[in-house]
Parts: structure tokens; sequence; C-alpha cells
């Protein structure tokens, strides 16, 4: 068993986890509780602090839901004054209030400490060169990665976001070893690498990738770390939990460990909102216990996922989340179907002819609601039109057979649909008349 | 003889095949003749052009899915009844065309044959 941790807590029995849970929980309840929201929805409840005498008791206590944040806009989830608050972040609001994160001190030292973890776990040391491809600012995916790379002593690249011909341009002059990056950025860069007459492999060091933000297959990691010559881990982060650290996978990747001694894990049905046992897919729901600032109890993250059952042979104690399988956000309901934008990337990862850019589109035609799905052909390989629709064909039955409706396939030239630089893609157009 | 085919993925709409001899004519190569291939929402333009490789090269450059193959450029004399005697010989040794089109190489006229066993094919072109 490989005992080289980068904080010991990530080995601690199951036992000993649980009363350190159990502690962090009473700390975070009386925290919670200098909040309005919560006294409100404790009050509601008829619930007091000293009913929660184990851990198990969690399930008395409230949700927290996004829409509570936003209602909450901007620093009305404060549960210490604001003088001891030292920064802020919020996520982009395509719809009413952003939500905002409040963070002191101890919360920032607390987080870089997750990511210095999380990276030290898939073999980033101080020697290494980590460069940052995230958008700074008030996106998490940025500082977080920054203060954790320091954290752990690597020599950080800040990069930020774009310019590809410049990422490509510091990763060979500062031999860059690892790098933080959204996947189809990843893919984006292995493109402009060709063009450039940059070989991954010969010219440039990296050997791994913090890989997240963005939903992905495991089609899309393997050709990624195939493209680059790289191992490429899924780090997940959610800047209602302070950002990227929150779980990340080990060596084996094979899920991503949660750390538990920074949140309570519950996965639940997302309509009856009971849990489900490991091992089934449901909603993740997340219980700060480090957190000063803004303590969140039940954070109903809507991301949809299950518990690895099992030890995992790294040695880590902290239970392993699967690959997510999309969010409630981003799912589609066509003809009474629900379908996410993650089973089509599978599919047309799976053609060694297709590029990684692709859009579905959802229109009303003749009062009938139609999918098309547009993506880009890589190599030609034939000189006959007729492959080319047998290519169409094979692809349209295989997404029939994943999504249960048969989308109109059309193949379109490179260059020609919205690609990831630096941000996520637009994959999804709803043109539908909505009655 | 054997030649080098170019062929381009290309989008039913305008100007799209436009954006293919410019690419080549800012790199100065010629295009010798050509054919298209239509399917419903894309087509497939082949090419004999005056250089296959860098052709192939500075197509993928601009973006474009481009494929480099082999055909024969059969002569084929300009008169009555010659192409009729070409395709039987193919047709004797049971050699099934693809496809085919044709052009005028210095006075000569040559058709271009698609087979499945290309060396075959020109074998017996060669041998009238
Ligand atoms: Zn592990």
């Amino acid at each position: 068993m490989n005992k080289d941790f980068y904080n010991p807590v990530e080995g601690i029995s199951r036992d000993e986890l649980r009363k350190l849970q159990y502690t962090r929980l009473q700390k975070t309840i009386a925290s919670a509780l200098n909040v309005p929201f919560y006294q409100k929805a404790f009050k509601a409840l008829g619930l007091s602090a000293s009913d929660i005498r184990s851990l198990d008791d969690i399930i008395k206590l409230p949700f927290t839901t996004k829409d509570d944040l936003r209602n909450n806009y901007p620093f009305k989830m404060a549960a210490i004054p604001l003088k001891d608050c030292v920064r802020v972040h919020s996520s982009s609001g395509t719809t009413g209030n952003p939500t905002v994160v409040l963070h002191s001190k101890n919360d920032l030292d607390a987080w870089a400490e997750l990511v210095a973890r999380n990276l030290y776990m898939v073999g980033v040391r101080d020697t290494d060169v980590f460069q940052n491809t995230s958008g700074y600012g008030m996106f998490t995916g940025g500082l977080g990665f920054q203060y954790g790379a320091e954290k752990l002593g690597c020599l950080t690249v800040p990069a930020a976001a774009g310019n590809s011909k410049r990422q490509i341009k510091f990763m060979k002059d500062f031999g860059t070893t690892v790098v933080h990056i959204i996947p189809s950025y990843a893919t984006r860069l292995a493109e402009v690498m060709a063009e450039e007459g940059v070989d991954p492999k010969k010219d440039l060091k990296i050997r791994i990738l913090a890989i997240g933000a963005e939903p992905h297959t495991e089609e899309q990691r393997k050709r990624i770390e195939e493209l680059l010559g790289v191992k490429a881990y899924n780090s997940f982060g959610m800047s209602e939990m302070c950002g990227p650290g929150v779980a990340f996978e080990c060596k084996e990747q094979n899920g991503l460990h949660i750390w538990e001694d920074n949140v309570i894990v519950e996965i639940v049905n997302p309509v009856t909102l009971q849990p489900v046992p490991d091992g089934e897919i449901g909603e993740l729901v997340l219980t700060t216990l480090n957190r000063e600032a803004m303590p969140l109890i039940r954070y109903r993250t809507r991301d949809l996922t299950r518990i690895i059952p099992g030890d995992c042979p790294c040695g880590r104690t902290h239970r392993r989340l699967a690959r997510f399988q999309g969010r409630s956000d981003d799912m589609m309901i066509l003809k009474g179907v629900n379908i996410f934008p993650i089973q089509i990337e599978k599919i047309l990862m799976g053609y060694k002819e297709l590029g990684s850019n692709f859009l579905i589109t959802l229109e009303t035609i003749s009062n009938n609601d139609e999918m098309t799905v547009e993506v880009e052909l890589g190599e030609l390989g034939t000189d006959n039109v007729g492959d080319l629709k047998d290519l169409v064909k094979d692809i349209t039955r295989k997404l029939k057979d994943e999504i249960l409706i048969t989308p109109k396939v059309k193949l379109v030239p490179k260059g020609s649909l919205p690609s990831a630089e630096g941000g996520k893609a637009v994959r999804v157009k709803d043109l539908r008349k909505l009655f | 003889m054997i030649v080098e085919q170019i062929s381009v993925f290309v989008e039913n709409k305008a100007g799209s095949i436009e954006k293919v001899t410019i690419a080549l004519a800012n790199a100065g190569i010629g295009i010798r003749t050509f054919c298209t291939e239509d399917g419903s929402d894309f087509g497939i333009l082949r090419m004999l052009v005056t250089d296959p490789k860098k052709a192939e090269s500075v197509l993928k450059d601009n973006g474009f899915s481009a494929f480099c193959n082999k055909v024969v450029a059969a002569k084929c004399a300009n008169k009555t009844g010659s192409l009729a005697y070409l395709l039987n010989k193919l047709a004797e040794r049971n050699v099934s065309v693809e496809y085919m089109y044709a052009f005028q190489d210095n006075d000569e006229a040559r058709v271009v044959l698609r087979t499945k066993d290309i060396e075959l094919c020109n074998t017996i072109i060669e041998e009238q």
C-alpha cells in the first residue's frame, strides 16, 4: 500500500474519519446559525443544533439550493463579519443574480491545501513547472489552482485562458510539466500544436494534465492522453464549495476521491431527496466542514453521480465519486426522453474520422421536435462519398441506440463549429418554439 | 500511368469549392482536371494537380479534410470507339470501374480511372 500522502488524513480509518466529520459538522452548524437564512430554516423545521447527536442525523438538516444563494446575494450568507473575509468569488449567472462565495484567510489556506493534496496525489512535486490555462478573475479555476500549485512549491505559469500559440510557446520555453486545462481546450491545443509543427511528445515535457470544469467522456480523456503523450486526471470542483479541489482522481484513474475531512457527501434521489445506497446514481449533496466565511449545509449541487463502492488500491480511505453523469441543468428533454449532451459526445468520440467539435440543434419542424447533430470531419480517409454516407448512417444508428431518438447527423468541414478557446464550447442550440 | 489524386471534403454551399481553389492558387498549385461527387449535405471534390504532395499539405494546413490516393490516367486516342476499346479490355479481365473522368493533356485525351486494384488496371492499360 502506498502511504506517500500529502496529508496523513488521506489514509485515516473510516471510524476516525466519521468522528472527525461529526466534530466538524457541529462547528459548521454552530457557525451557520449566525446566518439569518439558516436561523429561519432551522426554525421552520423546529430544529436546534442539539438535535444533531450523530453523523446520521444529518438527514434532519435543511437543504441549501443555488436559488437560496441567489436570494441572499451578495453577502447575506456570510457567517462571519465582512472585515474577516478576504476574497469573494462569483459564478456567472445566466439568469438573475450570480452566486457569490466568501472566503476567510483560513478558507483560502484550506482550499490551497486541498489543491496541493490533489496535485501531489497524481505525482506533482515542487520540481514541476505548472501552467494554468484557466481564466483567472472571478472564475475559481484560475486562482484556485494557482495557490494550490504554489503551496506545493511548483514553479507556476499563470498563463490564463486563450491565445493558443502563446500557451505552446510558454510550454516549450519554460519546460512546462503539468497543465490545468479543460478537456475541449486540450484537444484544441493539440490541433494548434500540429499546425505549428510542435510534437508534444518530443518537443514538450508535459507529463500530467489536470482536466475538469466540463463534462467529458473516458474516450475523450484517452484521446487527450494519446494526442499529448500525458496522463490526464479528472478534477472536480464548484465555486460554491470553494472551487477546484473538492474531489480528484488518484493514479488509479478510477473515480475521484472526495475529501471527506472537507465535506460530508450524500447522494440523494433528486425527486424524493432521500439518500440512495452507495453505487446508485443520484444528486450529489455536500455539507462543508471547514468553511468559516460561508458554511453550507446540504448544498444541492445538481450534479448527478454515484459513489464507487469498495476500497481504492491507492490506500486512501476517502470515498470515490464516479464520472459525472451530467447536470440536471444540461439535460434536454426531446419527445419526452431525457438526453444529456455527454451521451452524444461519448458516441462521437468513438470515431477516429471525426474531429472534436460538435453542435446539437433542437428545432420544431412542422410541429415535431427534431434534433440535428453536426460534427466536424477530421481526416477524410476516402475518395468516395459513399463511405461518408455509410459513416453518417453508422453514427445515426449508434446515437439512436444511446438516446432512443433518431437525430439527423450532418458532417461539416473542420473549423465550422464553435470550439472552446479557454471557455466552455456551446454544444446545444435550442431553437424550439415553446408553447 | 499511375498518378496521385487529391480528394477534398466540401460542404454543399456557395463558395466552398472556391475556397479550395483559392488555397491551391495561393500556393502556386495548378489544377489539371477535377470532378465532383455529390452527397446531400456534402460532396467530394477530386482533382489531379501539378504537385499532389504539396497540395495535400497545403489543403490540410488550411483546415480542409483532404485525402491522397492513386488512380490510373490512361491515354485514350482521340477517335470514335477508343474509350469503348479501353473499357472492353478492363471488362475482359473483370476489372470494374468505380468512377472515371477525362481531361486533355497536351493534345492527348486522358481518362482517369479509379478501380479497386490500381496496379492491375494500370498493367492492363499499359499492355495496350
Ligand atoms: Zn485512490
